[in-house]
């Protein structure tokens, strides 16, 4: 995003050079050295990780390649899976599906799951943090809830829904909403009181207390809880996939175990890898464009 | 009349069985456009006093009464400019005037009047050159100034100032108490301002009220300022009413003060 603005800028601050004193030839040249500093800090974080990855390939290649090996090596992966790999939108029947098809369909549920987890969990948690009372009562509820592992739910939540598409939905929305909800409310509980003061100056209501001080202020906790519960949500909807079947990539994993194709199954290893480390730094980048200039006093 | 009337004011403050009494018997009567001062050591209860005015807390015994009505709740007729300026860090300057601006005269004015009623009050602290920056892009005086200016957009009836220049230095300090005169000046407005700063309290002042020592404080001493105004700090330095005003103030603070060490 940077690069195509210091290009633009260059280009209209070159011209004035002639005539214009220092200020204007230092500010490009400023900005060449960023260009340089940029693709120093790409290098750095970019180069270890790809030699990493390129010895431990090696490694696995080298040590499931003799005969007996119980798991494929990657050039196996490779060779049997090679669809899979190229193509993550081809469709050639309703159950034979690419996995960019399948990790959306998955996406979709995290979202409606998440989604409503998020805003649930931030009125629940604003609720909480504003008053003593129902912190003491609702905090050792919600600390006991909270470490129910997200499969535990599946069965009483099938039996609710009698559906397995609600009941997954239902799975990621109760293992996500924790976080939310104890993050925004030690994010509200942790308003300063200098806020609430000019808040009541103000006469502010209870709306407009709520959207334009306690969501502001309480933004970094939140987003934090938030963060933490993509990562958990993308965790249980491969597990429910698996058990409520569908066309996810659980579901996709689980099958591909039952009939033995196990290379299939190390690709959508990668897939959900990268998709649940794309979903968190997505949260995490919103994170910081929202709460920018919020955090210190 | 009476502007602002403290009458019989006590406040003491109960957490659990145990229970402080901070404040007793404080009677204060403000005239309209009146400046007056608030001075005493540290833990004497004058942050206390004024967020009972502000309402901010609420009167354990006795009464105030602003124009004749009973102050109970916190309200924009008494603005608040807070020790540590109280921006809001998400807000810039000028959106954290436009949260008072809208919400007192959000009826009243319509958006372009608003919108010159914010300028006005930046320009009167001369910070519209930096409306739209954060409170963390602007030095600790500036953020005090657009304090200032935000307390003075909800045309309070009184300006409630609570040690507004305590966490500047010394040079910040005096720029920012001409503004205030100035201000003063020109809209008149009533104000209590609490201080620790005696030179403060002597060239602000129309009236220093001096506190005596905590547990239990109370007013010691009323002192009246007659000096002219306009009042310009380098003349003063040397005249004769503010050197003996200061020697009034000095002399309470310190005998108060001794008497505190001994008991």
């Amino acid at each position: 995003m940077t690069l195509p603005a210091t290009d633009d800028s260059k280009i209209t601050a070159l011209p004035l050079k002639g005539k214009s004193a220092t200020v204007t030839t230092i500010a490009p040249s400023a900005r060449k050295l960023d260009i340089a500093a940029l693709t120093g800090t790409i290098g750095k974080n970019v180069i270890p990780p790809l030699i990493v990855l390129a010895v431990i390939l090696a490694i696995w290649q080298v040590v499931f390649s003799q005969p007996g090996s119980s798991l494929p090596p990657p050039s196996e992966v490779w060779a049997q899976s090679y669809d899979l790999i190229v193509d993550p939108f081809f469709v050639y029947g309703s159950q034979d599906i690419g996995l960019g098809l399948r990790v959306f369909t998955s996406l979709q549920r995290v979202a409606i799951g998440f989604g409503l987890a998020a805003i649930v969990g931030v009125a629940v948690g604003a609720v909480i943090g504003q008053s003593i009372w129902t912190m003491r009562g609702l905090d050792p509820i919600f600390q006991i809830l909270r470490t129910v592992p997200p499969l535990a739910w599946l069965p009483i939540s099938l039996a609710a829904f009698m559906d397995s598409g609600p009941s997954a939905i239902f799975v990621i929305f109760i293992t996500a909403i924790w976080p939310v909800i104890i993050n925004t409310a030690v994010g509200v509980r942790n308003i300063p009181q200098d806020y609430r003061n000019v808040a009541r100056v103000l006469r502010l209501n209870q709306l407009e207390f709520f959207t334009r001080i306690m969501v502001p202020a309480a933004a970094p906790y939140i987003f934090s809880g938030l963060r933490i519960g993509v990562g958990l949500s993308w965790l249980a909807i491969v597990a429910a996939e698996m058990l409520t079947g569908g066309v996810g990539i659980g579901f996709f994993i689980w099958d591909a175990w039952n009939s033995s194709r196990l290379t299939d199954i190390i690709v959508a290893l990668v897939y959900i890898g990268v998709v649940g480390f794309v979903l968190d730094r997505l949260v995490a980048l919103i994170g910081t464009l929202v709460t920018r200039g919020a955090s210190a006093s | 009349m009476t502007y602002l009337q403290i009458s019989a004011v006590g406040k003491t403050f109960t957490r659990g069985r145990a229970s402080t009494e901070v404040l007793r018997d404080i009677n204060l009567d403000i005239e309209k456009g009146e400046f007056v001062s608030i001075i005493g050591h540290s833990g004497c209860g004058k942050s206390t006093l004024l967020n009972l005015v502000a309402g901010l807390n609420e009167v354990s015994s006795g009464g105030i009464i602003l124009e004749n009505a009973e102050v109970h709740t916190p309200g924009p007729d008494r603005a608040v400019v807070f020790q540590n300026h109280s921006l809001l860090p998400w807000l810039t300057v000028y959106e954290n005037v436009n949260l008072a601006v809208a919400k007192v005269f959000g009826r009243r004015k319509s958006a372009a009047e608003r919108h010159d009623w914010i300028m006005d009050n930046l320009n009167l602290v001369q910070m519209a050159h930096a409306k739209d920056k954060r409170p963390t892009e602007i030095s600790g005086g500036m953020k005090q100034r657009v304090g200032i200016a935000r307390a003075l957009a909800m045309e309070p009836k009184i300006l409630l100032l609570d040690e507004p220049f305590g966490a500047l230095d010394a040079l910040t300090r005096a720029h920012l108490q001409d503004q205030m005169m100035e201000i003063h000046a020109r809209l008149g407005n009533t104000m209590i301002m609490i201080t620790h700063d005696v030179d403060e309290a002597v060239l602000l002042s129309d009236r220093i009220v001096m506190m005596t020592n905590g547990p239990a404080a109370t007013i010691g001493e009323v002192l009246d300022v007659p000096l002219e105004r306009p009042r310009r700090r380098l003349e003063l330095a040397s005249d004769r009413t503010y050197l003996k005003c200061r020697e009034a103030v000095l002399k309470f603070l310190y005998e108060r003060h001794r008497f505190v060490e001994a008991a």
